[in-house]
């Protein structure tokens, strides 16, 4: 093979040379827009116009997103959708990774695989799929659910009527939580799995030999040695949570659906933007969404610290 | 560890299994969907087998999107995308990890400062960024300031100083080998784990991009994959059949790619949490 002759560069400027791709893409393309986009917030102008006619308005962006009721509307949403999603997910990825952890060996790979598939998928894909399963008439959902409804003694748990999901108002957001929490399971699942393979298993033969049963260890040493995996699988689904746009937009043809139910604050913000034109209001609320996510990490935060039990370093 | 009841378990293992047919039901009927027409999709009850309406369903979406210019697009952006951010990662991972220079340590925390915050803070002002420059509709307004990767640059990192020792470059370095060559001869090569498992992640997070290319792409010819497919949906007749048919072509890759890598993948994936 033939050797290019390469340029000499002194160890002295080498590691700049090395950095600069990345540092002039990451100030221009990362860092810039941030700080931009705060400066934006307290700005107003005519989009036609051009950014000549930008003037700084103060608070005025967002004491005018604060009264706005859509805003708030979105926030609530927002929330709901981010525990409606985020808790379950945790309390069924928990017991799921305990079960897999200690009952499969060979076929563990290809079970955690699929359960991670949904994960590395299109969301654009996936939610047109979803869009055709709940089709209120012919959905395969719908039809899944009259099939379980005439088995016996399960009918009055499921609703005479087909529902319907993505046009009604009330079930939109749990359409959306279903396809959120279809989408992320995997994914906490092998968290979890990751932090069951660290806790050392003559931990459980001790505990075996004390004549503790599979709960009590399950309660005493399994739980507690997840704790700050939960802890950060919690936030991430917080964080994860308070951003969602794509499933919802698609879901809800880019609109938030029947009366904005299914609309979140990023969406919100990404409208108010593209189709209100007004990136100054936009803006305000990306910050004021980002306040928001910011004060439930430290409320997440301090709801961990306050369970920890005594003795814990963790 | 004590083995549980043989009735719990038998519960478990048929719960886990109803989970797995969960997980794969929506792809088994996105597959299943691609080959009917649309009245038969919305019948009682539904397709449950694969039909032979497929080329019907192709024939209609080729004609209602421009389907392999965006196939085109996408793969373009993807490929672009993936190299750059090798390149320019790899780099800047090894001048973290291995040099000491001026600013080195508030850098590096600015970088994994980023990569906290929110990325819906910086949509507005990329929009604007890339009007002024003129890239709407440029496919490189999305591939280039995606190989600006703060991901990437603290996986490179990480991966470099646990895996290249210091003594090896310091040995290369007396026996007259240039710092570029160090980098390109010996860096690179033991780089190839860590390329492979970035560059996929790359590659399938480009390929899946739908915020980015929804706020730069804005003429129906530049539209990649996802806008393409989300523009044939419309509120009254939408062509599912054909849509469906979209969705799993846009899909198998990523399946593929899944089959082969499943386990770097989630490793990739999952490896910054572990390691925190």
């Amino acid at each position: 093979m033939k050797r290019p002759q390469l340029p000499c560069l002194s160890p002295k400027w080498a590691p700049y040379v090395f950095l600069s791709p990345f540092l002039l893409l990451f100030l221009v393309f990362g860092v810039f827009p941030l700080v931009f986009s705060l400066y934006l917030a307290f700005q107003s102008w005519e989009p036609a116009a051009g950014l000549s006619t930008m003037k700084f308005v103060g608070l005025e962006n967002f004491s005018f997103a604060l009264q706005d009721e859509w805003f708030w509307k979105s926030l609530k949403n927002t929330a709901w959708l981010a525990i409606a999603t985020g808790v379950p997910q945790h309390l069924v990825a928990i017991p799921l990774a305990v079960f897999i952890h200690g009952a499969y060996r060979r076929s563990r790979n290809a079970i955690i695989g699929i359960y991670f598939l949904p994960y590395i998928t299109s969301t654009v894909a996936i939610a047109m799929m979803f869009t055709t399963l709940f089709s209120t008439d012919y959905g395969v959902i719908n039809q899944g659910l009259r099939a379980l409804g005439q088995l016996p003694g399960l009918g009055w748990l499921l609703p005479a009527q087909p529902i319907d999901w993505l046009n009604h108002a009330e079930n939109v957001k749990p359409a959306i939580s279903l396809v959120v929490f279809w989408r992320y399971l995997g994914f906490n699942t092998v968290l979890y799995l990751a932090a069951l393979q660290t806790i050392p298993a003559d931990i459980y033969e001790a505990a075996t030999m004390d004549g503790a049963g599979r709960w009590q260890q399950f309660w005493c040493i399994t739980l507690p040695s997840l704790r700050p995996m939960i802890y950060f699988g919690v936030m991430l689904s917080v964080i994860g949570g308070m951003q969602l746009f794509e499933e919802p937009f698609i879901l809800t043809g880019g609109r938030g659906g029947t009366d904005q139910a299914g609309m979140t604050t990023a969406m919100y913000m990404y409208r108010t933007a593209f189709e209100f034109n007004d990136f100054g209001t936009a803006s305000a609320l990306s910050w004021l969404l980002f306040i928001f996510v910011a004060l439930l990490t430290w409320l997440t935060k301090r709801a961990f610290r306050q369970a920890q039990p005594q003795g814990d370093g963790t | 560890m004590t083995r549980p009841e043989p009735m719990s378990r038998w519960a478990a293992h048929v719960l886990v299994g109803f989970g797995l047919l969960l997980m794969i039901a929506p792809f088994y009927f996105m597959f299943v969907f691609a080959s009917h027409a649309r009245s038969d999709i919305f019948s009682l009850p539904p397709p449950l087998w694969f039909g032979d309406d497929f080329l019907l369903n192709f024939a209609i979406l080729t004609e209602r999107i421009a389907f392999w210019r965006s196939l085109g697009w996408s793969l373009y952006v993807a490929l672009a995308s993936t190299a750059l951010t090798l390149l320019f990662c790899s780099m800047g991972g090894y001048a973290f990890a291995m040099f000491e220079f001026h600013f080195k340590k508030p850098l590096f925390a600015l970088v994994v400062g980023t990569l906290l915050l929110p990325s819906f803070l910086g949509m507005i002002p990329t929009f604007m960024i890339m009007d002024a420059l003129g890239w709407i509709d440029q496919p490189r307004a999305l591939y280039i300031p995606g190989a600006a990767s703060a991901f990437g640059i603290f996986m490179m990192r990480q991966f470099i100083s646990s895996a290249i020792p210091y003594d090896l470059v310091e040995a290369a370095r007396m026996d007259g080998c240039g710092e570029l060559g160090i980098y390109w001869r010996i860096v690179l090569p033991l780089l190839q784990p860590a390329m492979g498992t970035l560059g996929l992640i790359t590659f399938i997070a480009s390929w899946n991009n739908f915020i980015g290319p929804l706020i730069v792409m804005r003429s129906p010819e530049m539209y990649t994959l996802p806008l393409a497919l989300r523009s044939l949906q419309s509120p009254a007749n939408t062509e599912w059949g054909a849509l469906m048919a979209g969705a799993a072509i846009a899909t198998l890759p990523l399946l593929v790619l899944f089959a082969i890598s499943s386990r770097r993948l989630i490793d990739g994936l999952t490896a910054g949490a572990v390691r925190g």
